[in-house]
């Protein structure tokens, strides 16, 4: 990965960070403000994303959704990789009779598509933020569980485990010294590219109605509603839309950054 | 003889790197190829052997200049990429090295062979079909219709001599071709290979063992830093080598070398004065010791149906070196893997100076962990990719409580010390080392806890005959000076003959015959031990 880009990820998640945590520094206007006598501006200086049917500003609306749309991507993911983990350590090292069990379960979920997991999940806790958290968390652990089994386990049965084994190194100083350091690289960027892909869901959830309910600025719900002005008011998704992709390349080039400065 | 099938004069290959330093890879070498000889090139790794093979088919990759390279009448000086895929596989083939690699797994090997003959698919699976038969690769028209994999790794080996003669070229070169195969496969593929001169073919072998080299060439040239130092009749260099550097590789063959006489002798060609008196072989001090430092019982593995090892009994007296031969796949490594408790037996007992060690909890032997060290045949592999040489030692020496504690660093240079490598490496990281370097530092790493016994798993196989020669030196002195046993496994007869008091052949998960290393080698009785030794090359230089 070249320095340019580095420095282009670093600038991007610096952004989006100050969008999430002080959207006001970047949009000062009330994201919720309605006024009907401008609806459906097109893009211009004074609304750089233009309006929306009830005359909302755009751009204010797509800076103040980051926090929304990271806050669910970011639990998701930790609640899908600490699931993850979990059962990852407990097939590693448990007892034979563990790991064929939970990878037996991990298969049948496998075997269904993770949205539509996350659909059964929102059909039984109803929509909302909390429950779109939960479900693409939820999704997305299976996925998860079987990578960290597989570089579990490969780590254990290494020549270089058995070296230490051969040493006499204890349990736990193997677990220290080798394990948690050489799993950590690949946590990263396992967690970094997960973001990314929770933040697609979520809004994927939004624009299905089952995620953050309107009128609070989701980028996944103001696609949906974008969707009925489409024919002429082509800004109402475009924007949200492009604020979705940049993030979950952002975090995927992020990913990627460090993985390779691990080699 | 009729013309030279390859005539090259002066030939240089120029790398360019990345910050644009050049390296030249090969200096102004000549060399010719006749129909009906073999030419062997040898040389250690990093010689430029390899790439001036690869200059015959125009794949270096590097700058090319020669004042002559002919190939079969054709002036290779200036072709273009078209020009010369018309001669590779055609005029000039290559059997590659890996077997495994070389060989797509989902597609039938007759069509892996015969893909690069024109006409239809029935005619080219005949065509194939001969190149086996003429490989003689048994019940070629089954074998045909299979996939590599479920191949044998000689049946593979034959399927890639096949490929590489399908189009009936006029000059084949095998790079490293019987390098990492076991006793009796390289014995068929040298065969194969020494048979190719009888089809009037011109062929170039190229190798860093000298003894594989000498079974089928007429002549050799010897490389090192991209020049040939000397060339000449097989017979001639073989007996009266001239410059040091083939006399350096002459000696470096353990084969039918005394125990503890050293293989390696590079200080003798910087000191014009010194003689092969200074390195007269070594007394052999050691008393015979009542004491059992390994004691194997009844030893049983399977995998699923598969018996791994079975009832494997064996014991190795202490400061004594007990060698493990056998082909792989026979069970040697799964031997060692229960003998240093990494696998739990089936059946049997592994006692350490008459205590029991397994099967038990790791608990329950980890005060016996610290007479017991282990050597792998890949040390990279078994070092932790994020530490450097300090890092590898510290932690051995701290129980694996600390890799940084800087207490540690005056025991952490004393092993360096031990091990003949300089302390300046302490920072690097093992990638950095050469191969010789790495299987040092895995010794030292595994001198940290001072053990009384080390098994070796194929500790010199991915070496130079040179750089094995070092390490089997170091070996033999770190016996003498500390009383070591050693469990030595290898597939290579004449590394175990070299380095053992006692010889234990195993193949199929049985231990077929132990013996003193003279009565295997030399009056083998068990039928499997007397087709591996037989199978093994002649050597009397």
């Amino acid at each position: 990965m070249s320095r340019t880009a580095r420095i282009f990820a670093g600038l991007f998640v610096g952004l989006i960070f100050i969008a999430a945590l002080f959207p006001s520094l970047l949009a000062p206007g009330d994201p919720l403000a309605v006024n009907p006598s401008e609806a459906f501006q097109t893009p211009s200086l004074q609304h750089p994303f233009g309006t929306d049917e009830s005359g909302r500003d755009v751009y204010t609306r797509v800076v103040h959704g980051t926090a929304d749309s990271l806050t669910i991507g970011l639990a998701a993911t930790a609640l899908g990789m600490g699931i993850a983990i979990l059962l990852g350590v407990m097939t590693a090292f448990g007892p034979r009779w563990i790991d064929s069990m939970i990878l037996r379960l991990l298969e049948v979920l496998y075997a269904i598509p993770a949205l539509l997991m996350a659909l059964l999940i929102i059909a039984f806790t109803g929509p909302g933020t909390t429950p779109a958290i939960i479900a693409v968390g939820l999704s997305t652990a299976p996925g998860y569980s079987r990578l960290i089994r597989t570089h579990l386990r490969t780590l254990v049965n290494s020549e270089m485990f058995d070296a230490a084994t051969v040493l006499g190194h204890s349990r736990w100083h193997k677990i220290r010294n080798h394990l948690i350091p050489n799993t950590l690289s690949t946590l990263l960027a396992l967690i970094t590219l997960g973001i990314g892909q929770a933040v697609i869901w979520a809004s994927a959830l939004s624009f299905l109605g089952l995620g953050t309910p309107p009128p609070a600025p989701e980028w996944g719900a103001m696609l949906a509603n974008g969707r009925t002005y489409l024919h002429f008011a082509w800004w109402l998704t475009v924007f949200p839309g492009a604020a979705i992709v940049t993030i979950a390349a952002g975090a995927t080039l992020l990913g990627r950054t460090a993985t390779r400065s691990r080699i | 003889m009729n013309t030279p099938a390859v005539e090259i004069q002066n030939l240089s290959v120029t790398f360019t790197g990345p910050d644009k330093t050049r390296v030249e890879a090969v200096k102004n070498i000549s060399l010719t190829l006749t129909r009906g000889k073999a030419l062997g090139i040898v040389g250690e790794s990093g010689s430029g052997k390899s790439v001036t093979a690869r200059s015959l088919l125009g794949l270096t990759g590097g700058h090319v200049t020669a004042d002559t390279l002919n190939i079969l009448g054709t002036d290779a000086t200036r072709l273009t990429e078209k020009q010369w895929r018309a001669i590779r596989g055609t005029k000039v083939a290559m059997i590659l090295q890996d077997a495994l690699n070389s060989l797509d797994p989902l597609r039938p090997i007759h069509r892996e062979i015969a893909d690069a003959l024109p006409g239809s698919r029935k005619h080219r699976k005949r065509a194939a079909v001969e190149a086996l038969h003429a490989v003689e690769m048994p019940a070629p028209i089954l074998r045909a219709d299979q996939r590599s994999p479920e191949l044998s790794g000689g049946m593979r080996q034959r399927a890639l001599i096949a490929q590489a003669m399908i189009k009936n070229p006029a000059v084949v070169v095998a790079d490293e071709a019987t390098t990492a195969l076991d006793t009796r496969l390289t014995r068929m593929v040298l065969d194969q290979l020494a048979e190719l001169k009888d089809r009037g073919i011109a062929f170039a072998m190229i190798s860093h063992d000298l003894a594989q080299i000498a079974q089928v060439a007429d002549d050799i040239i010897v490389m090192r830093h991209g020049e040939i130092v000397e060339s000449g009749p097989t017979k001639q260099l073989l007996s009266d080598p001239q410059h040091d550097y083939t006399k350096q590789l002459l000696a470096a063959i353990p084969r039918g070398v005394a125990r503890f006489a050293p293989l390696s002798q590079v200080a003798t060609f910087d000191d014009t004065t010194a003689t092969f008196e200074n390195f007269k072989d070594p007394v052999d001090v050691r008393e015979p010791s009542d004491i059992s430092a390994i004691e194997v019982h009844g030893l049983s593995k399977a995998f699923g149906d598969h018996a791994a090892v079975f009832g494997v009994s064996l014991s190795v007296p202490q400061g004594s070196t007990l060698g493990l031969v056998g082909e792989s796949g026979s069970g040697k490594t799964t031997t060692a893997r229960m003998i240093l408790g990494l696998e739990r037996p089936d059946q049997g007992s592994v006692r350490i100076f008459g205590q029991h060690f397994a099967p038990a909890k790791e608990s329950e032997r980890r005060d016996l962990r610290d007479r017991l060290g282990a050597i792998y045949q890949d040390p990279l592999a078994s070092f932790d990719p994020r530490y450097t040489t300090s890092q590898i030692l510290i932690n051995a020496l701290s129980d694996g409580t600390t890799s940084r504690s800087r207490q540690y660093l005056k025991r952490a240079r004393e092993l360096l010390d031990l091990v003949e490598l300089n302390s300046s490496l302490l920072s690097r990281s093992p990638r950095e080392l050469s191969g010789g370097q790495r299987q040092r530092l895995a010794i030292a790493r595994a001198l940290a806890p001072t053990p009384d016994i080390l098994v070796l798993d194929e500790p010199v196989s991915a070496l130079d005959v040179s750089v094995q020669a070092t390490v089997l030196d170091l070996l033999d002195r770190l016996q003498l000076e500390t009383r070591t046993s050693y469990l030595f496994i290898t597939h290579d007869l004449a590394v175990v003959e070299h380095m053992s008091d006692r010889i234990a052949v195993m193949t199929q998960g049985e231990l077929v015959e132990t013996g003193t290393a003279q009565q295997i080698m030399h009056a083998p009785s068990h039928p499997y031990t007397q087709q591996l030794i037989a199978a093994a090359p002649d050597w009397n230089p």
